[in-house]
């Protein structure tokens, strides 16, 4: 086939001469090689190189001016004796261990008893979803603003409307943690909701029809059936949101941005701690280690949770 | 004789009856169910409610509690696009999302499919790469992107922000998941009729997974809409932000007054909230799509 063209990418087979006495396998293999070209040097240069990258600037340190020079661990070990470094850690479990838990335990009571409604089925699913469709940080501004002390934010002023004494919520070292995690649970719930759906409608109704027949309660049904068939949404679900909690950076910054991560650190997250690290003290091999140790806090909180939900 | 029916009709009417009150009281609690979800989905809203609404609303009034402005003015949108910040952010979003989306979308599916129907060797080396990377955090790679756009020139640029971006390893897996479900006899029969593997591709594959790309085209675009940590540590002029970059700086300048920023939230916001309420059922489907072949 003289009229052939040579792939697009790189992986130029010479003259048409030469790639007409390829045979057809090897013509095929010679297209998917010219369509990987491009991806695979993306891979490399954007992905792979800069991991590497990260983990070498991990062991040296660097002020983005001056030279890189070799530290060994002393990034690592200043990481361990840094007490704020505890504090955020702490925090960063904080919001996995009250978050992934309380949105998935809501949003499969909604999933669960949504699935059952058929009457503005499509209205009120649209009206859970929203607050996924929205942006972190614009809304993190406008829960800011609902925290306010009143005569400014909206919550205190419900409160003193009702005669309620006000509650300090981002100024308060106690309250404030909760009260930034509350918007990204409420961000969350529609996704989870959505998932949950699908995967009650994936259950084959014969189960169901089978109980039903045998007079089995709707709250052995829902334990004993729907429960465990749902394992493989749980699993995903769960994975995804500890992934999200433990990675949470906008809300805080946009709701503390005064004090980023206050006050007094405790609501600083280590997502946060490594902006802060690198781009505000350019320290940059502490926060390269500092995000050497989010990695290996996310491979291993999900490889724990793969390996308990997974098997038993 | 006549008592035995009497009795069976006794027997028929009660357990009709009794069936009767089991319906009504199925119904009572299917009303109280529906009556709570829909609670809670006015609950759930609420936040976005009270933004549109403060946007609107003139300053003498943005502390009442009342959800509806006693006199709606668009006044806030005026002062804040006439300041023209905003318009250029809003801008910005949209040229970066859009060119971003595009390019995932035709190297996702570009990779899926090679993965997918070529044998050759090597392939499942390079899927397991791809896919690996998936375990690496953003937040890992900042320092590096921040080190590399330095020393290349591309800090404060479109390309700067969009770089790594431009492909994703969730987009590969979606699309070459997708893939498996085109039938190798179609592509066998073009491959007969003279088109070379590209227009293959691109004219008999691709249109086969139009609701996968769909699917994958929302979800990238709604990260790159939303997407901050990146946008903020690679621009520095104004000029150059995205809007969620452009809200924050926007909303930590002095005396700022908070009707104002619901404002620019609202325009942050509004776009992705009207898209989503026109293609709410497409959307759910291509949520459900993804998030479970994903």
């Amino acid at each position: 086939m003289p009229t052939d063209t040579t792939p697009t990418g790189s992986q130029t087979p010479g003259r048409g001469g030469l790639y007409a006495r390829l045979s057809v396998a090897q013509k095929r293999t010679v297209w998917a090689w010219g369509f990987l070209a491009v991806p695979i040097l993306f891979y490399v240069v954007i992905r792979f190189y800069p991991t590497g990258n990260a983990m070498v600037l991990s062991f040296q340190e660097w002020n983005l001016l001056g030279d890189r020079t070799w530290a060994g661990l002393d990034n690592y070990r200043t990481l361990v004796a840094d007490p704020v470094f505890w504090q955020v850690f702490r925090n960063t479990f904080a919001y996995l261990l009250l978050g992934t838990p309380i949105s998935l335990v809501i949003s499969f009571v909604i999933a669960y008893h949504l699935d059952q409604v058929r009457f503005l089925h499509g209205t009120i699913r649209a009206l859970y979803f929203l607050p996924f469709m929205t942006s972190a940080v614009a809304m993190a501004w406008v829960w800011r603003w609902f925290y306010q002390d009143v005569p400014i934010g909206l919550f205190n002023n419900m409160l003193a409307s009702v005669g309620i004494p006000q509650i300090s919520f981002l100024r308060s070292t106690t309250n404030a943690l909760p009260a930034i995690l509350a918007p990204a649970i409420w961000a969350g719930l529609g996704f989870q909701i959505i998932i949950f759906m699908a995967g009650l409608r994936a259950i084959p109704r014969s189960f169901y029809e089978a109980a039903k027949i045998d007079g089995v309660s709707s709250w052995t049904v829902l334990w004993e059936i729907t429960l465990p068939l749902l394992r493989p949404t749980i699993v995903f679900i769960v994975v995804l949101s500890s992934i999200g909690f433990l990675r949470i950076f906008d809300h805080v910054f946009n709701m503390t941005s005064a004090d980023p991560g206050g006050p007094l650190n405790s609501t600083k997250p280590l997502v946060l701690m490594i902006y802060q690290t690198a781009f505000s003290s350019y320290d940059m091999g502490y926060a390269a280690a500092q995000t050497v140790v989010l990695f290996v806090i996310l491979l291993v909180v999900s490889l724990i949770q793969l390996r308990l939900l997974r098997d038993r | 004789m006549a008592q035995a029916d009497e009795l069976t009709i006794r027997a028929t009417s009660d357990t009709l009856l009794r069936a009767q009150a089991a319906r009504k009281q199925a119904s009572a609690a299917q009303f109280v169910r529906w009556m709570l979800l829909f609670a809670g989905g006015v609950i759930m809203v609420m936040p976005l409610a009270y933004m549109i609404s403060t946007s609107l609303k003139w300053p003498w009034e943005v502390y009442e509690i009342g959800l509806i402005p006693q006199e709606p003015t668009l006044e806030n949108y005026t002062y804040v696009l006439e300041d023209g910040r905003f318009f250029g952010w809003f801008v910005n979003s949209l040229v970066i999302a859009t060119i971003t989306t595009l390019s995932a979308l035709f190297f996702d599916s570009l990779v899926g499919y090679t993965l997918c129907k070529f044998q050759f060797r090597g392939r499942y080396i390079v899927f397991i790469a791809i896919l690996s990377t998936l375990m690496i955090p953003t937040e890992m790679l900042v320092i590096p992107w921040y080190m590399m756009s330095q020393s290349f020139g591309w800090l404060d640029s479109y390309w700067g922000i969009m770089f790594p971006g431009l492909m994703t390893a969730f987009g590969v897996f979606l699309m070459k998941q997708f893939f498996e479900t085109v039938p190798d006899d179609f592509l066998e029969a073009a491959r007969i009729d003279g088109l070379n593997e590209f227009q293959i591709w691109w004219q008999v594959a691709m249109p086969m997974v139009k609701p996968a790309l769909a699917a994958l085209a929302i979800f990238i675009f709604l990260g790159n809409w939303t997407a901050f940590l990146w946008p903020l540590i690679v621009t520095t002029s104004p000029d150059l932000y995205t809007l969620p970059v452009g809200l924050a700086s926007f909303g930590d300048e002095a005396d700022v007054a908070w009707e104002l920023i619901m404002t620019g939230a609202a325009i942050s916001t509004l776009p992705t909230l009207i898209f989503f309420l026109i293609f709410q059922r497409f959307i759910i489907r291509g949520v459900v799509m993804a998030g479970l072949k994903g």
